[in-house]
């Protein structure tokens, strides 16, 4: 039995099951939501224990009739099992520590059932091998995301919500436009067959307009820098769990993954265009650090950081693009990808972590300003040292997985002859070290304020949680040794490096 | 809420029904004319809406309404997906393809109700989900109005 559709079942189900039975029976939505996380995180490593491989799954048994794919095709290979393992291991992550996080709020059916939906979207655009059926998906994950950064309805919280759902709406509106536009110019939505239309024929200038116009909307689903501006309201703002779902896994899930995908395996590779990508990118890494420098909010801090680090990984997949686009040095632009890929992976690690200690901080403290905390390294000591990892990792400190993924973009960039890119990587680390530096001696680190004298460590499934990904942090570096990388993240390069593979294997089976 | 004068009740008591009866008529043709659960679902709700509009209703009363209708608005989706997925659930039994989506049950004669298979179910369950979340929307809307009105007095 193939069991790739289970990704979107069981989160789907667990769904709709919690608000039936979850009003009466108190302890059934946080165990039926983490049982099914741990489920598909098992699953999914069992897939990468496979090795290198490619699954394509067709929906209602509709397949290929007359060289023409019909219905709906779910296709799984290295990369999108890579990000696979990122949303369902840390929304594991999440799943747990909410059980002790959300007690003070009010609906805490309501909460998990939202969980479960926007996990099933983010699962559902992963998978899936048809542009639509992405925007369906992403259309659960997104509406789910933005009841979820209301959910505690205080003034700021709806402001930015009602500020998420705008653009996110806008975002969505360019999508099913370029969407559209893409079904009038091919008659085909399967992201394989218009791939395959567009290798065999000349298509003309309405592929820039159509890749112009997904750009736009995934690259503002991913907040890159033009389109960045609902980012820091919406992931400081939503409970803590939650920040560190859209802000570890949200972005990469349905804004960034869906721009790898399209642009490696469904349009082909132009100048123009990974000029433009490698542009925003290098724009968001250095503009987001900027930002955050000045920031006192703890949350606000991490969220324009997730800017920035969203921009490395921009700059080493935009950096590969283009030395694919000049047909030079083919091995080169894999390792700048392979830098921008495990860039994407420690990022949705070490990100939710930070967002999970600082959902710690503010669960004890109740206040998100750094300036009026100070001191709690003497009283919360798996808190302080879950922050500090992963304050390393984002800072680029070896041996943390931070490191070893900037140092691979560096390289990439300065083999490349790309020395400003190079210097502008080194200079936006140095500057994230700083304001971590900051937000690491501000909270922790000063003298303890009188009013902190009587607090206590977070309860057992939040620090546990921590613990969990801090150890990650450390753990995950281990992944780039030769024999770990071949199994892991090298077949993940190669899906993207072999462009048109992934048309032929969808196609040819 | 208050309710409205007796003419628009009575126009109202004679009126939901048929509503009601056309949003169902809508829904279990879905397979063999326009229309469908979608469609069906939303005219159902809008005889929900006419009643409670006509003869009003207190706010414990709106939110027993609330309640009710977004369980049913769970069941919906939640027989939508073991419906979908009964294929591969019945295979552990029958012989059956352990397919998503497979049109498991017999496709029957084109142009009759009882025809296309699971088609028909489908097109039931989304006419419950649709018409029970446009009610909860409404509800959702009039129990705020109303509270904000309490508050005022």
């Amino acid at each position: 039995m193939n069991y790739i559709p289970l990704y979107v079942i069981l989160p789907l189900l667990a769904g709709v099951i919690i608000p039936i039975v979850g009003r009466k029976v108190k302890f059934i939505p946080a165990l039926l939501t983490n049982l099914v996380l741990l489920f598909l995180t098992i699953l999914t490593v069992l897939f990468i224990l496979k090795g290198d491989f490619f699954m394509v799954y067709k929906v209602g048994g509709w397949g290929i009739i007359k060289g023409i794919p019909v219905g709906i095709f779910l296709v799984v290979d290295a990369l999108s099992r890579l990000v696979l393992l990122i949303v369902n291991l840390i929304g594991l992550c999440a799943g747990l520590y909410s059980i002790s996080y959300i007690k003070k709020f009010t609906g805490e059916e309501k909460y998990f059932a939202l969980f479960s939906l926007m996990i099933a979207g983010m699962n559902g655009v992963v998978i899936s091998g048809d542009l639509f059926n992405i925007f369906v998906f992403l259309e659960i994950a997104a509406i789910a995301s933005y009841a979820l950064v209301a959910f505690g309805i205080r003034k700021e919280e709806l402001e930015a919500s009602f500020k998420y759902q705008v653009l996110g709406g806008i975002s969505s509106m360019m999508i099913l436009l370029g969407i559209g536009i893409t079904y009038w110019a091919f008659s085909t939505l399967n992201i394989a067959d218009v791939s395959s239309l567009l290798r065999s024929r000349n298509p003309g200038r309405i592929v820039f307009f159509i890749q112009a116009l997904f750009l736009m909307g995934f690259g503002l689903k991913a907040a890159l820098v033009p389109f960045h501006s609902w980012l820091p309201d919406a992931h400081s703002s939503a409970p803590s769990p939650i920040s560190a779902m859209l802000s570890g896994v949200l972005i990469k899930a349905i804004g960034m993954y869906v721009i790898l995908r399209l642009f490696f395996n469904m349009f082909p590779v132009s100048y123009k265009t990974s000029l433009i990508i490698t542009l925003i990118g290098a724009l968001s890494m250095i503009i987001g650090v900027f930002l955050a420098i000045g920031q006192w909010d703890i949350k606000r801090l991490l969220a324009y950081h997730s800017i920035s680090q969203m921009g490395y990984v921009v700059t080493g997949i935009g950096a590969g693009l283009l030395l694919i686009s000049k047909g030079q040095d083919l091995s080169l632009a894999a390792f700048a990808i392979l830098g921008g890929i495990f860039h994407l992976y420690n990022h949705a690690i070490f990100k939710g972590l930070l967002f999970l200690t600082a959902g710690s901080v503010e669960h004890r403290t109740g206040l998100r300003d750094m300036r009026q905390i100070g001191g709690l390294g003497q009283k919360m000591h798996l808190t302080t040292t879950s922050s500090l990892a992963a304050s390393m990792a984002i800072a680029g400190i070896p041996p943390f997985n931070g490191f070893f993924s900037k140092l691979i973009i560096i390289i990439a960039l300065l083999k490349a002859h790309y020395y400003m890119l190079s210097f502008f990587a080194v200079l936006v680390s140095v500057i994230t070290l700083s304001s971590f530096l900051k937000l690491q001696r501000y909270t922790f680190f000063e003298k303890l304020k009188q009013d902190w004298q009587q607090i206590k460590e977070s309860p057992f499934w939040m620090t546990s949680s921590m613990l969990f990904m801090a150890m990650l942090c450390l753990v995950t570096s281990a992944l780039i040794i030769p024999g770990i990388r071949e199994r892991f993240l090298s077949p993940a390069v190669k899906a993207l490096m072999e462009l048109g593979r992934y048309s032929l294997n969808v196609l040819g089976q | 809420m208050k309710g409205m004068t007796i003419i628009v009740k009575k126009v109202t008591q004679i009126i939901a029904g048929v509503i009601f009866l056309y949003g169902l008529y809508i829904t279990i043709q879905g397979h063999l004319s326009p229309g469908g659960g979608f469609a069906g679902g939303t005219i159902i709700a809008g005889s929900f809406i006419l009643l409670v509009l006509a003869f009003g209703n207190d706010v414990l009363g709106l939110v027993k309404k609330e309640i009710r209708s977004s369980f049913i608005e769970a069941l919906g989706i939640f027989l939508f997906i073991l419906t979908a997925s009964g294929a591969i659930i019945l295979s552990f039994y029958l012989n059956y393809d352990k397919i998503f989506f497979k049109n498991f049950l017999t496709k029957g004669v084109p142009g009759e109700i009882v025809s296309a298979g699971f088609i028909p179910l489908l097109n039931i369950f989304i006419g419950m989900e649709v018409a029970a979340a446009l009610f909860t929307l409404f509800l959702a809307f009039v129990i705020k109005s109303e509270e904000k009105e309490e508050k005022k007095k």
